[in-house]
């Protein structure tokens, strides 16, 4: 089977979630990547050295620039003429743009897989992850979106796969970029920090949320998260979100501080190695998944924990 | 302009679900079924454009059970003008619900549909991008801004890093992210006036399109249970378990 992997990239760097996307494609067969945008050349030459892509085929055009769904979805179409499936990280640009491709070619998309079990069965995640569906799809081509935090990731380096130019449709006529507000943050990104430290509603206020979350992640170089009742509240911006709709990660370590633990929240953590909770509330549902809990009111124990680690 | 929101009838947000001890999926017998909250979103959004003069009807649309039909009211009692229960006791797939849609729309000719980014009970997040391929539309999805103006929309969306503004030629699809707006609760009397509302009930057939599932469940589980761990006394405590298991 000849499978196209779709490369999470900026033009600039490839991101370490196209990494678990090429060891799910390994699994099906050969690994062809894809690097759609507009002046991306540096990114081809990265994807090029991922242990087990064979040849990547960069789509480098202005029309590419922002991955406009509108625009990647009939480039990838045609591509798909000479593969047999489609696997694309379930990032908000996998989930924008596979769904379209799958529309496209009449294929019914499997997302967010947790598992190749066959080259046409794959378990994946419903109802927040409290059951998990075992499907086989009858479709001939494979359109599927791949759960990053379930496939190690390939090796970054090693491989010396060819690269081949390939030309888009062009502007659809129908959308076009206007503007984006990317935070700009030294911290880790949340889907590939090794520690994450996350608040939730009980820090009351923005402030409060920068003045105790903070400084325990600048502490330990952690990524910042956040339950969907701070975002809500406006403590911290959206895609500091964790959970069912949200970020799904599972670091080495994650500390909820103030997080009661809803359901939509443990769906996006539970495959965490270590789970810290601190909350006043000794009967929060988190409790009941966490590692090490500790009952204590948080405006102390977190700039203690702060000092102390 | 006319919106179409299409809606879901999903296992309610509160409830946690329930795997079948066959493995045959989860059970929803006697549990509480609700409107999808993307999808609550999605007609607040519609009622908001209508409030603001800038669309004139709103069409609500489900594809499911008869039982739909109390989703479809809540839309209504929400502030829809009218319902179409598209009638089946059969799971339909992301795309099969697409394929009826674009017939819909082909009928209905609305500028906007608007609905929910995903289902909480199959998590697929699919259809709104699905029918926006169909359709030959833009697609704006997970909307956290939307704004309407003359022939094309702006959306704001939630993206990975952050926010992203794109401009839509209208007709177009938008899905919803949580951002958006905070839904209103119906109040007693447009509940009841919600029962007098348009609702016309169809089935999978008159739109002739092909809607046989592509995907065979062949088992549910449980997913593998985490142990809760144990409680510490205190942060110097909690400081030596972090070193103990190489945390720190």
């Amino acid at each position: 089977m000849k499978t196209l992997v779709l490369v999470e990239h900026d033009n600039t760097d490839m991101k370490d979630a196209t990494l678990a996307v090429v060891t799910a494609a390994s699994q099906l067969g050969e690994v062809h990547a894809l690097v759609v945008g507009s002046g991306c050349a540096s990114v081809g030459e990265q994807a090029s050295k991922v242990a087990g892509v064979s040849t990547v085929h960069v789509a480098d055009d202005a029309s590419l620039a922002n991955q406009l769904a509108e625009n990647v979805a009939p480039l990838v179409a045609s591509l798909m003429e000479s593969h047999d499936a489609f696997l694309a990280p379930a990032t908000t640009t996998g989930k924008n743009i596979a769904p379209r491709v799958a529309a496209l070619l009449d294929v019914m998309q499997i997302s967010d897989i947790l598992s190749v079990e066959s080259e046409d069965t794959f378990t994946r995640p419903i109802y927040a992850g409290n059951a998990i569906a075992t499907v086989q799809s009858s479709d001939a081509k494979k359109v599927i979106t791949v759960r990053g935090t379930a496939f190690d990731k390939a090796a970054a380096e090693g491989g010396s796969a060819s690269v081949e130019g390939v030309t888009g449709a062009g502007e659809s006529g129908l959308s076009s970029f206007v503007s984006e507000e990317i935070a700009k943050s030294e911290r880790p990104e949340l889907t590939s920090a090794k520690i994450i430290v996350s608040g939730g509603r009980a820090l009351g206020s923005s402030e409060k949320f920068e003045e105790v979350i903070t400084p325990l992640a600048d502490k330990l170089g952690a990524g910042i998260g956040a339950s969907r009742a701070a975002v809500d509240a406006g403590y911290v911006p959206n895609d500091y979100q964790v959970g069912q709709t949200g970020k799904i990660v599972a670091p080495e370590v994650y500390i909820a501080i103030g997080i009661s633990g809803a359901i939509q929240h443990l769906a996006g953590m539970k495959d965490s190695k270590t789970i810290v909770a601190i909350n006043k509330d000794e009967d929060a549902p988190i409790f009941q998944i966490a590692d090490i809990g500790l009952v204590a009111d948080l405006f102390n124990a977190v700039p203690e924990l702060t000092e102390k680690v | 302009m006319k919106i179409l929101v299409p809606v879901k009838r999903v296992i309610d947000y509160n409830v946690k679900p329930r795997v079948k001890s066959d493995g045959s999926g989860v059970d929803l017998a006697n549990v509480k079924m609700s409107m999808n909250p993307f999808d609550e979103i999605s007609v607040e959004e519609a009622i908001r454009l209508k409030e603001a003069g800038k669309a004139e009807e709103i069409v609500a649309v489900s594809v499911g059970p008869q039982k739909a039909q109390e989703t479809l009211r809540t839309a209504l009692a929400m502030g829809a003008d009218r319902a179409i229960l598209v009638m089946t006791d059969e799971e339909v797939e992301p795309l099969g619900v697409a394929k009826i849609l674009a017939k819909i729309v082909e009928e209905e000719a609305p500028k906007l549909v608007i609905t929910g980014k995903q289902a909480i009970d199959d998590d697929s997040n699919q259809t709104g991008q699905m029918l926006a391929a169909l359709l030959g539309w833009g697609q704006g999805t997970f909307a956290n801004t939307v704004s309407v103006d003359g022939d094309s929309v702006e959306v704001k969306r939630e993206i990975d890093g952050g926010l992203q503004t794109v401009k839509l030629n209208l007709p177009a699809v938008v899905t919803t992210d949580l951002r958006l707006n905070e839904p209103r609760y119906a109040s007693l009397p447009n509940i009841m006036k919600a029962k007098k509302k348009p609702l016309d009930e169809k089935t999978p057939a008159d739109y002739g399109v092909d809607i046989s599932p592509r995907l065979t469940t062949t088992n549910v589980s449980e997913p593998p249970v985490r142990q809760a761990g144990e409680k510490v006394e205190d942060v110097d405590a909690l400081v030596a378990k972090l070193k103990a298991v190489g945390a720190i």
